[in-house]
C-alpha cells in the first residue's frame, strides 16, 4: 500500500475507477490487522465498514455520491459517540457504553460518505499527553529513534488517531484538543493536526472533558487534507450552544498559497533553553521560508504565556470534575454494586476511573470548592482572558504566529516522567491556543538527529483558518516534508 | 394560648417559591412536560445525560421567567449566567443542576399584600431559572429506588422573597399573591397539589429589640395549610428552645404534614459545597431592551391593577375586591356577570352563594355549574322585584341541579313575587285587622312588633309578596 495516500488522491482514484471502496477499505481492515501491534484501535468495525463501503460503491455506480469524497475510509476518536458502535473514552467506566445517537460531527462524516474503521485509542477521557492513560493500555508511535529499539510514545490525547494516520491504518482521523491533544500527537507522528476555532465545530455527541476548550478537528497527511476534512466537519450546530454562527468558508478550494505580503510573529516567551537544538533551528529556519516566500517576520511578545499552563491545569479539571459526574453507575456504563447509593458511586468510580482521570477530578473539585474558588477559579479565568488579550493584541500586528508545537519529539514509553507536572508541560506551546479559543495547526517540518518528526505550530485569529491553512499550506508546499516511519510491525 | 405564646416574640420570616415554568417542554431540551405521564417516557439523551449531550436554552422558558419578573414589578437583568450545582444523587442524572447562583434572570421586586393592618409590601431579592431533578420511588421494590426522569429537566422559577413577613398569615398571604400573579401572567399553573408550585420557608424568632434569631428552612411545602401550620409549629419549636435556654441550630428542617410537626433533614455543617460555576455549555444570556419591551406590552392586566379598577368603576370594598381578584377566573366570571348590573349585588352572589355552592361542590370557578350569563339572569330577576332574595337562593339551587336558567326556573315553580300594590295591601289589612292587640301594643311604643306584621305578611304571600312594599305599607297604615 502506497504511502501517498490521501484524502485528496484516494478520491482521484476512486474517481477514476482505479480502486473501488470496499477494496480500499480491505485495504486499510488489513493494514489495521496487521498494525495490531500500535493498539491503534479500541473498537474495529470491520464488517459495518465492509457493508457501508459496498453501499458508497454503489452510490458511485449510480452517480448519487454524497460528496467527492465518499467512500474513503476514515478512523474516528473512541470519544465521539458513535450510533451502534461501543463508545468508551478510552476508560473502563464506559467500556461497554454503545450509544444510540451519533455525534454531529461523525454524523457529518457519513452525510460526506465517509467510511468508519472502528473507534481510535485515546487517553482516558482525552486526559493526558503520551496515551499511557488509556484503559486499553498505550499506543505506539509508529516512529522509532534510529538509536534505540525502544517504543515511543504517540502523544495524546488523540495518540491513537496520530498514529493510525502515521502508520497507514487509515488515511485521515478524527481527534479532539482541549489543550493539544490534536497538535502535540501530530507532531510526534509527523502528520498534520489542525484545531480549529472555539465553536468552529460542534461538540454535540463528543464525550465532555472541559466543555470551555474542546474542539474537534483532523489530523491528515497533508494540510491540504486538514482543509477537505475541515470542510466536512464544521459548521453552526443549533444543538450545541456555544457552536459558532459565523459563516464558514470553503476552506479547500479556498486554499492559497501565497503569503505576500503576511506578517509572522515570532514569540519571545515561547524561546527557551531547554528547547532542543533541532527544534530551535527548525523554527528559525521556517521563519526564513516564510520570509524568503514573501513573509514579513516580526518579533512579538505574548506576556501572559507562561500563566497559560497553571490556569489550564484549573479551569480544565474544574470543568472535567463537574462533567465526569455523571459516570455516576446509575444510568449507563459500569456499575459496580454497594451497599447502598454512596458506596455504589465510591465503587464504581474507584474501579471505573484511571489514575490520571481521578487525579484531575480531585484537583477539580478542590479549586471549585467554596473557600478556594476566588483563588483558584476566579483567578485562572482572570488569566484567561488576560492570555486572549495578548492574542488580541498580537494579532493587531500580525497574520499569524509561528511557534515549535512540542517541546520535545517523541520520548520513550518507558521513560514518561513520573511527575505529574513535568508531563502537563508537553503541553506547554498548545494550551494558550485552546485557552484563548483560536485556531492552531501542527505541521511536520523536518525530522530531528534521531530521524523523528519535528512538528511546527501556527495560529491565527478566531475562525481565521483560512488564512492559517494558506500558510500552512505555503510552508508545506516549499519544504515538501515526505518522510514515512519504517514499518517496525510488519516484520 | 399559640397566639399568646409567639406574641411576645417577632416572627422573621422569608421564603423561597418554587414555581414550575408553564411550558410545554423541558429547560433545556425538547422533551414534553405533560403530568402523569408513564415514568421515563418524557426523557431526552439530554435530560438522562447520555455522554456527550449539552443543553439548548427553551426560548419560551425565558419568556416566561422575564414575564414573571415583570409581574413581581422587578429589575429585568440584560445578562444573566447559568451555573452549575454539583451533587451526586440517583435523581440527578448530570451530577450538578443548571440553576442560576450569582446573575440570575430578574433581580428585585415587590407585591403587595392585604394584612390585618392594611397593604404590606413584601420585597422580592430575585427569581431565577432552574432545571428540576427527576424523583426517586422509594417505595416500588423492598431492594432498589426506582428513578423517574420525567420532572428532570423541567424549568422551574426560584422566586427568593426578602424577610419580610412576620406572620404565617403574611406568609400565606404572599405565597397567595405570587401564584395569583403568575396564574394571570400564566407563567405558572400554580396547581400546587401535582407539585407545580412549592415553597421553603425560613423562620426565625427573636425579642423585639433583640437582633434576629438563628433561621431554620422548612422545605418542600406545597399547600397554603401547611404553609402556616409548618410556620406555626417552628416558631413554636423555637421559642421554647430558646425559653429553655438552649439555642437554635441552623438547619434545613422537613414537614411531616400527617403529624404537623417539623424535623431536622440536616444541619449548616452537613451542608452540600455545590461548587458553584458557571455552566460552560451555555453562554451568558443576553437580552436586548426591544425583545424586553413587547414581553412587557404583553402583560395583561394584574391583580393589583384590577383590584383599582374595580374599586373605581364598581365602588367594591377593598375586602371584596381583593377576593375576587385573586383568582384570574373568578374576576373574569365577575366582570361578566356584573356588565350593566348593580356591583352590589353582584358582588353578594358571587362571593356569597356562589362560592358557598362551589366550596360545598368543592369546585373551582372554571367548573362551576352556573355560567356567568345565568347568575345575572339571576340578578336581573331580583333587580327588576320579580323574585325576592330568598327565592333566588331556590332558583339558584335549582339551576345548579338543572342547569335550567333564571326565568325558566321560575315560571316551573310560580315564585314570580307579588308586587300589585293592591294585592299587598289586602293581605296587610287582613294581617293587622286579625291582630288587634298587637297594634295597639305597637301604637304604645314596642317597635319590635313590627318584624311580626312583616312576617306574618309574607306568610301569607306564601313567601311572594314583594318585601319592600310590605314593609312600606305596613309602617304606612300602623302610622295613620
Amino acid at each position: 500500500m502506497k504511502d501517498s495516500y490521501t484524502l485528496k488522491s484516494l478520491a482521484t482514484l476512486l474517481e477514476n475507477n482505479k480502486i473501488s471502496s470496499k477494496e480500499l477499505t480491505s485495504e486499510y481492515l488489513k493494514n489495521i490487522e496487521r498494525g495490531k501491534e500500535l493498539n491503534c484501535y479500541n473498537t474495529v468495525s470491520k464488517e459495518k465498514a465492509l457493508i457501508d463501503a459496498e453501499k458508497s460503491d454503489e452510490r458511485r455506480k449510480n452517480q448519487n455520491l454524497r460528496s467527492k469524497f465518499d467512500g474513503i475510509p476514515i478512523g474516528i476518536k473512541d470519544l465521539f459517540c458513535t450510533k451502534g458502535v461501543t463508545t468508551t473514552a478510552s476508560s473502563k467506566i464506559l467500556s461497554n457504553f454503545v450509544p444510540n445517537y451519533e455525534s454531529t460531527v461523525t454524523q457529518k462524516c457519513d452525510d460526506a460518505g465517509l467510511i468508519s474503521l472502528g473507534k481510535l485509542n485515546c487517553d482516558e477521557f482525552a486526559m493526558g499527553s503520551t496515551n499511557k492513560t488509556s484503559f486499553f493500555g498505550p499506543v505506539m508511535n509508529p516512529w522509532k529513534s534510529v538509536n534505540s529499539n525502544n517504543k515511543l510514545v504517540p502523544g495524546g490525547s488523540s495518540g491513537g488517531s496520530a498514529a493510525a494516520v502515521s502508520g497507514d491504518l487509515c488515511v485521515a482521523s478524527l481527534g479532539t484538543d482541549t489543550g493539544g491533544s490534536i497538535r502535540q500527537p501530530a507532531s510526534f507522528t509527523g502528520t498534520v493536526g489542525l484545531k480549529p476555532s472555539y465553536g468552529r465545530v460542534s461538540r454535540w455527541g463528543i464525550v465532555a472533558f472541559a466543555s470551555s476548550l474542546d474542539q474537534a478537528g483532523p489530523i491528515t497527511k497533508t494540510v491540504e487534507d486538514a482543509a477537505i476534512f475541515l470542510d466536512i466537519i464544521s459548521g453552526h450546530d443549533e444543538k450545541d450552544s456555544t457552536s459558532s454562527v459565523n459563516p464558514k468558508e470553503n476552506y479547500y478550494e479556498n486554499l492559497n498559497p501565497d503569503i505576500k505580503g503576511m506578517k509572522i510573529g515570532i514569540p519571545k516567551e515561547f524561546r527557551s533553553d531547554k528547547l532542543p537544538a533541532s527544534t530551535q533551528k527548525s523554527w528559525d529556519e521556517c521563519a526564513d521560508l516564510l520570509k524568503t516566500n514573501g513573509a514579513e517576520i516580526l518579533d512579538i511578545s505574548l506576556p501572559y504565556t507562561m500563566s497559560a499552563l497553571p490556569a489550564y491545569y484549573i479551569i480544565a479539571p474544574a470543568e472535567a470534575s463537574s462533567n465526569l459526574a455523571r459516570y455516576d453507575g446509575v444510568r449507563y456504563g459500569l456499575r459496580v454494586k454497594g451497599n447502598n447509593l454512596i458506596d455504589m458511586y465510591e465503587k464504581t468510580r474507584s474501579e471505573g476511573f484511571g489514575d490520571e482521570v481521578k487525579r484531575r477530578i480531585l484537583i477539580g473539585t478542590y479549586v471549585l470548592s467554596s473557600g478556594y474558588y476566588d483563588a483558584y477559579y476566579i483567578k485562572a479565568q482572570k488569566i484567561r482572558s488576560l492570555i486572549k488579550s495578548d492574542y488580541v493584541e498580537a494579532f493587531k500586528k500580525v497574520d499569524a504566529i509561528l511557534t515549535p508545537s512540542t517541546p520535545s519529539t517523541a520520548f520513550e514509553i518507558a521513560n514518561e516522567p513520573s511527575d505529574p507536572v513535568q508531563n502537563y508541560l508537553n503541553d506547554i506551546f498548545t494550551v494558550p491556543v485552546n485557552l484563548a479559543g483560536l485556531p492552531g495547526i501542527s505541521i511536520p517540518f523536518t525530522n530531528d538527529e534521531n530521524n523523528l518528526p519535528i512538528g511546527l505550530q501556527l495560529i491565527t485569529n478566531s475562525f481565521e483558518e483560512q488564512k492559517l491553512l494558506n500558510v500552512a499550506r505555503n510552508i508545506e508546499k516549499t519544504i515538501n516534508y515526505s518522510e514515512t516511519p519504517e514499518k517496525w510491525w510488519l516484520k | 394560648m399559640v397566639a399568646q405564646m409567639i406574641e411576645s416574640w417577632n416572627l422573621v420570616i422569608g421564603i423561597e417559591i418554587h414555581a414550575q415554568v408553564n411550558s410545554k417542554s423541558k429547560l433545556f431540551s425538547p422533551s414534553p412536560t405533560d403530568f402523569g405521564s408513564k415514568p421515563n417516557s418524557q426523557v431526552s439523551l439530554i435530560d438522562a445525560a447520555m455522554p456527550g449531550m449539552l443543553p439548548v436554552i427553551n426560548k419560551f422558558c425565558i419568556e416566561q421567567a422575564v414575564k414573571s419578573g415583570i409581574g413581581l414589578n422587578a429589575k429585568i437583568n440584560k445578562k444573566s449566567i447559568f451555573d452549575r450545582k454539583n451533587y451526586f444523587y440517583q435523581d440527578l442524572p448530570q451530577g450538578y443542576q443548571i440553576s442560576q447562583f450569582k446573575d440570575p434572570i430578574v433581580g428585585e421586586g415587590f407585591v403587595e399584600i392585604e394584612t390585618e393592618n392594611g397593604q404590606k409590601k413584601i420585597g422580592v431579592e430575585r427569581l431565577h431559572l432552574e432545571q428540576d431533578a427527576g424523583k426517586s420511588l422509594h417505595d416500588q421494590d423492598p431492594n432498589f429506588t426506582f428513578v423517574d426522569l420525567n420532572r428532570s429537566g423541567i424549568a422551574l422559577m426560584e422566586i427568593v422573597s426578602k424577610p419580610d413577613m412576620s406572620s404565617p398569615e403574611e406568609a400565606v398571604e404572599y405565597v397567595r399573591k405570587v401564584r395569583s400573579i403568575l396564574r394571570y401572567l400564566g407563567t405558572c399553573d400554580g396547581n400546587m397539589e401535582q407539585g407545580s408550585l412549592r415553597a421553603d420557608v425560613n423562620v426565625s424568632v427573636n425579642k423585639p429589640g433583640n437582633e434576629l434569631g438563628t433561621r431554620c428552612e422548612i422545605k418542600n411545602l406545597n399547600s397554603f395549610k401547611f404553609i402556616h401550620a409548618a410556620i406555626v409549629y417552628e416558631a413554636k419549636r423555637q421559642i421554647k428552645l430558646i425559653e429553655q435556654g438552649e439555642s437554635v441550630n441552623q438547619e434545613t428542617r422537613l414537614f411531616n404534614t400527617q403529624s404537623g410537626e417539623t424535623r431536622s433533614m440536616r444541619s449548616k455543617e452537613d451542608a452540600h459545597d455545590y461548587r458553584y460555576f458557571p455552566d460552560p455549555d451555555l453562554l451568558p444570556l443576553t437580552l436586548d431592551d426591544d425583545w424586553i419591551k413587547v414581553l412587557q406590552d404583553s402583560i395583561p392586566e394584574l391583580p393589583d391593577q384590577i383590584k383599582k379598577r374595580f374599586i373605581n368603576e364598581y365602588s367594591l370594598s377593598s375586602y371584596d375586591a381583593n377576593i375576587i381578584v385573586s383568582d384570574k377566573a373568578t374576576s373574569e366570571y365577575f366582570e361578566d356577570v356584573v356588565k350593566n348590573r348593580n356591583p352590589k349585588l353582584v358582588t353578594t352572589w358571587v362571593t356569597g352563594e356562589l362560592f358557598s355552592i362551589l366550596n360545598k361542590k368543592n369546585l373551582i370557578i372554571e367548573d362551576s355549574p352556573i355560567t356567568s350569563k345565568q347568575l345575572g339572569e339571576l340578578v336581573d330577576n331580583i333587580e327588576n322585584g320579580k323574585i325576592s332574595n330568598r327565592q333566588a337562593k331556590e332558583v339558584l339551587e335549582e339551576m345548579c341541579e338543572s342547569g335550567k336558567g333564571a326565568l325558566e326556573i321560575i315560571d316551573e315553580k310560580g315564585l314570580s313575587q307579588i308586587s300589585d300594590e293592591n294585592e299587598i295591601e289586602s293581605l296587610v289589612d287582613i294581617v293587622l285587622n286579625s291582630n288587634p292587640e298587637n297594634v295597639k301594643k305597637y301604637k304604645n311604643g314596642k317597635d319590635k312588633l313590627f318584624g311580626f306584621f312583616v312576617g306574618e305578611a309574607m306568610k301569607l304571600s306564601k313567601g311572594k309578596a314583594n318585601p319592600k312594599i310590605v314593609n312600606d305599607l305596613i309602617k304606612k297604615k300602623l302610622s295613620q
